[in-house]
C-alpha cells in the first residue's frame, strides 16, 4: 500500500545555500550509511544495524523545517534523524563501535543514540515505543509554555502499535505541537505493509481529527514544504499532525538481510530511479542553483570527513569496566 | 538499630501520641499537593483524577487547587498516559502518572521498562526521567481477578526502577514526595484498603529517603519482614506472638528497589530467624529476594530457614469465601513463627 500523494513540490523559502546544506545533510547520511555497512561486512563493528540509505529525504526535509530546540524520537532505522538534527559524525560512529566517545559512552550502540543538545531524544529499538515519548515532550512543550515542536520518526510498521493510536488521540485532544511522520517504507521487517496495515494510513489520523496527508518521501522539496507547514502550524498552537512520507528502503531490513527474498529485484530497479539524491541534485543542476563541481566538491569533503570520524572511532577506547553499572540511576 | 525496649512500638508512623492524625489518603494528597506547589514542574496526569479526585477519591481538591493544567484527566489509555509521563520528564518536567489499579500496570510494561527504566543507562547518563507512577495493590476488596493483584515484584526486578511500598501515612507522605524529587522512574504501590486508615504526620515538612527500612516493633526472637497492608498482619501477629512468649520484630523495608539490606540482615543476625511477608503472589515474588539476602548475610546466624508468606498462587478470587483464603493471616503469620521458633 502507497497513499497517493497529496501534494505537490511547492517552492519554499530555501534559498541556493541552504539546499546545497541539505544536499550535504543528505549526502553525509548516506554516505555514514554505506561506512556503516562496509564496517559490518568487513568484521570492524559489533552487532547489526538498520540502514537509511533511500529515505534521507524525509530526515533532512523534515529536521531542516525544526528549530534546535525542537525535539525529535527516532527508531531502531535512525542514523538518518539523528545526523539531520545535528548529530556529529565522530560521536556517532564511535557509538556504533562502543566506544567510550560516543554519544552514549557504548551503552546504546546503532539503536538508542540521543543527543539532547540537538533535541534529540533518544532512538528506540521498541516499534512505534517512541510515540508516547514525542507526545510527552509535546505535553511538556505546553506545560512549560515555549513554541517548540516535538517530531515523532516512525516507520510503517509501526501502524500496527496501539501506543501511536493512544498517543494521537490525546495530541489532538490537547492540540499538542506533535507531527507523526510515518516513513512509509513498504515493509515491517520482511512482510510488506499490504500484509499488515488495513484501510488507508492517513485515516488512522483523520479519524482523530488530526491534520494528514500523504506525500512523496524520496523528493525533498516536497518533504520540507509540508514539513515546513505542519510544523510552523503546530508551532502556533495549531494542533498535531500526521505525514505519510511514501519512501523506500533500498537496502534489506538490517545489514545481514541480503537476499531480500521477500521483494523482487525489479521493484527495487523502479525504485531505484527515484533515489532522493539524485532527485535532488538533478533539480540543483537543472535549476542551475548548482554546479557539478560544487557538487562533487561537496561529496569529497562528506567523504573525507566520514573516514576521520571512522578513524576518530577505531582509535577510541572502549568503556572501562568501571563504567559497566554506571548511569542505571541518576 | 533501635535501643527501645523489646516489644516497643519504634516508628513514628505507629506510634506518636498528640501528633496530627490523617489518613494514608490525606496522606498521599498532602505530598502531591505540597510538591506541586514547591515545583510548578509537577504535573498529575491519569483518569479521573481531576473532576472526580481519582477512583478512591484520594486526590479530591487538587484540581481546584492547581487546574485542568496540572491536573490532567486522561483517557483511558494507560500506556499512552506512561509513554507522556517518560516523553515529559525527559524534557523538564516532574509528571505523575496515575494508574488506578496495579492490575493495569500489565498495559504500560513497555513505556517502564524498555523506555523509562532504560533511557538513563542508554544515553550514557545524559538523559534523566525524574517520573512517578502512583498505582495500587491488594485484595480484600471483592473485585475479583483483574483489580486484586499486588504486582510490585514485576517492577523490583527491573535496573533503573524504584519501587515504594508505604504502609503507614507518615510512610506514604514521605515517601511520595521523595518519589517525586527523585531524578529516576519511582513506582508507588499504595494499597488500597489503607486509605481510611489514620495515623500521626507531623505538620511540617519531612520526607523519607528510598532504601531506608523502618523497625516498626523491636523484638529478640525472630525477625518479620513485611510490606505494606502486610505490616499491620505482622503486627498483629507479634502481638500474639508475644501474648506467648515469642519476641517479634517487624521490620518494613517500604522500597523494594533499592532494598535496605543491611538492617534486614542485622536484624535476622540478632534474633536468628526470620520470616518475610508480602500480598504479591508467594511464587517468584520479593519474599523470595528478600529471603535470600538474608541467607546470604546472616546464614551463620540462623537458628531455622528463613520462611516466606505470600498471597496464593491462584488468581485472586471474588467470593468472599474463597478469597480471604488467598491472602496471609495475622494467625497463619503466628503458626509459621511458631514453627521457626519451635
Amino acid at each position: 500500500m502507497s497513499e497517493k500523494n497529496d501534494s505537490n513540490p511547492n517552492e519554499t523559502e530555501l534559498d541556493a545555500e541552504h539546499w546545497l546544506q541539505a544536499y550535504e545533510q543528505m549526502v553525509k547520511i548516506r554516505t555514514f550509511e554505506e561506512t556503516a555497512n562496509e564496517l559490518y561486512t568487513s568484521a570492524r563493528m559489533p552487532g547489526i544495524t538498520h540502514l537509511y540509505i533511500g529515505e534521507e529525504a524525509i530526515a533532512v526535509g523534515v529536521c531542516e523545517a525544526l528549530r534546535q530546540d525542537d525535539y525529535i524520537t527516532s527508531t531502531h532505522r535512525g542514523h538518518g534523524h539523528c545526523l539531520a538534527k545535528g548529530a556529529d559524525l565522530d560521536r556517532m560512529f564511535a557509538e556504533l563501535l562502543g566506544k567510550e566517545a560516543g554519544y552514549c559512552r557504548g551503552k546504546g550502540g546503532s539503536m538508542h543514540i540521543a543527543d539532547q543538545e540537538t533535541g534529540n531524544l533518544g532512538a528506540n529499538g521498541i516499534v512505534g515505543g517512541s510515540s508516547g515519548i514525542a507526545t510527552g515532550a509535546g505535553m511538556s512543550i505546553r506545560l512549560r509554555g515555549t513554541d517548540q515542536v516535538s517530531v515523532c520518526f516512525f516507520g510503517d510498521g509501526a501502524l500496527g502499535q496501539g501506543l501511536l493510536y493512544e498517543s494521537m488521540n490525546m495530541a489532538q485532544l490537547w492540540k499538542l505541537p506533535v507531527i507523526y511522520v510515518c516513513e512509509n517504507n513498504q515493509y515491517g521487517e520482511y512482510t510488506h505493509n499490504s500484509k499488515a496495515a488495513a484501510g488507508s494510513m492517513i485515516g488512522r489520523a483523520t479519524g482523530f481529527g488530526v491534520h494528514a496527508q500523504a506525500i512523496d518521501g524520496q523528493d525533498i522539496r516536497t518533504v520540507h514544504a509540508t514539513a515546513r507547514l505542519v510544523i510552523e502550524r503546530a508551532r502556533k498552537g495549531g494542533g498535531p499532525a500526521f505525514l505519510v512520507c511514501n519512501t523506500y528502503r533500498f537496502h534489506g531490513h538490517h545489514v545481514g538481510d541480503i537476499d531480500r527474498p521477500y521483494r523482487t529485484r525489479e521493484e527495487e530497479a523502479e525504485w531505484a530511479k527515484r533515489d532522493p539524491l539524485i532527485l535532488l541534485e538533478n533539480w540543483l543542476l537543472k535549476s542551475k542553483q548548482a554546479e557539478k563541481q560544487v557538487l562533487e566538491r561537496i561529496q569529497q569533503e562528506v567523504k573525507t570527513a566520514v573516514d576521520d570520524a571512522v578513524a576518530f572511532a577505531e582509535e577510541a577506547s572502549f568503556p572501562s569496566e568501571s563504567e559497566v553499572d554506571r548511569h542505571v540511576y541518576a | 538499630m533501635s535501643t527501645l525496649e523489646n516489644g516497643a512500638i519504634s516508628s513514628p508512623a505507629i506510634h506518636a501520641p498528640g501528633e496530627r492524625q490523617i489518613t494514608f489518603g490525606q496522606a498521599i494528597l498532602e505530598a502531591i499537593s505540597e510538591e506541586m506547589a514547591r515545583d510548578e514542574s509537577v504535573f498529575v496526569i491519569g483518569e479521573d483524577v481531576a473532576a472526580a479526585g481519582s477512583v478512591f477519591k484520594v486526590l479530591v481538591g487538587l484540581l481546584d487547587e492547581f487546574g485542568p493544567e496540572r491536573v490532567i484527566d486522561s483517557p483511558i489509555s494507560e500506556a499512552g498516559i506512561a509513554g507522556i509521563g517518560v516523553g515529559a520528564a525527559i524534557t523538564g518536567m516532574r509528571p505523575i502518572v496515575d494508574i488506578m489499579f496495579g492490575d493495569f500496570t500489565t498495559l504500560v510494561m513497555d513505556q517502564l521498562v524498555n523506555q523509562a527504566a532504560k533511557t538513563h543507562y542508554m544515553s550514557g547518563g545524559k538523559l534523566t526521567v525524574p517520573m512517578v507512577l502512583r498505582t495500587t495493590l491488594g485484595a480484600s476488596r471483592r473485585s475479583a481477578a483483574q483489580h486484586s493483584q499486588s504486582l510490585h515484584a514485576l517492577f523490583s526486578h527491573i535496573p533503573g526502577l524504584k519501587v515504594a511500598l508505604p504502609a503507614t501515612p507518615y510512610d506514604a507522605k514521605g515517601l511520595m514526595k521523595s518519589a517525586i524529587r527523585d531524578d529516576n522512574p519511582v513506582v508507588v504501590f499504595e494499597d488500597k484498603m489503607l486509605y481510611q486508615e489514620k495515623g500521626p504526620v507531623p505538620e511540617e515538612e519531612y520526607t523519607l529517603p528510598l532504601g531506608q527500612a523502618d523497625v516498626k516493633r523491636t523484638g529478640e526472637d525472630i525477625t518479620i519482614i513485611a510490606t505494606s497492608s502486610m505490616v499491620y498482619v505482622g503486627l498483629e501477629a507479634a502481638e500474639k506472638l508475644a501474648s506467648i512468649g515469642i519476641s517479634a520484630e517487624l521490620i518494613d523495608p517500604r522500597t523494594t528497589n533499592p532494598l535496605d539490606s543491611d538492617t534486614l540482615i542485622q536484624s535476622a543476625q540478632k534474633t536468628s530467624r526470620a520470616l518475610v511477608l508480602d500480598e504479591g503472589y508467594r511464587q517468584y515474588g520479593v519474599t523470595g529476594e528478600i529471603a535470600s539476602v538474608i541467607a546470604d548475610g546472616a546464614f551463620y546466624y540462623l537458628d531455622a530457614p528463613v520462611k516466606r508468606i505470600g498471597a496464593m498462587n491462584v488468581p485472586v478470587p471474588f467470593s468472599p469465601a474463597m478469597e480471604d483464603l488467598t491472602i496471609p493471616d495475622a494467625d497463619y503469620v503466628v503458626e509459621t513463627a511458631k514453627t521457626l521458633c519451635g
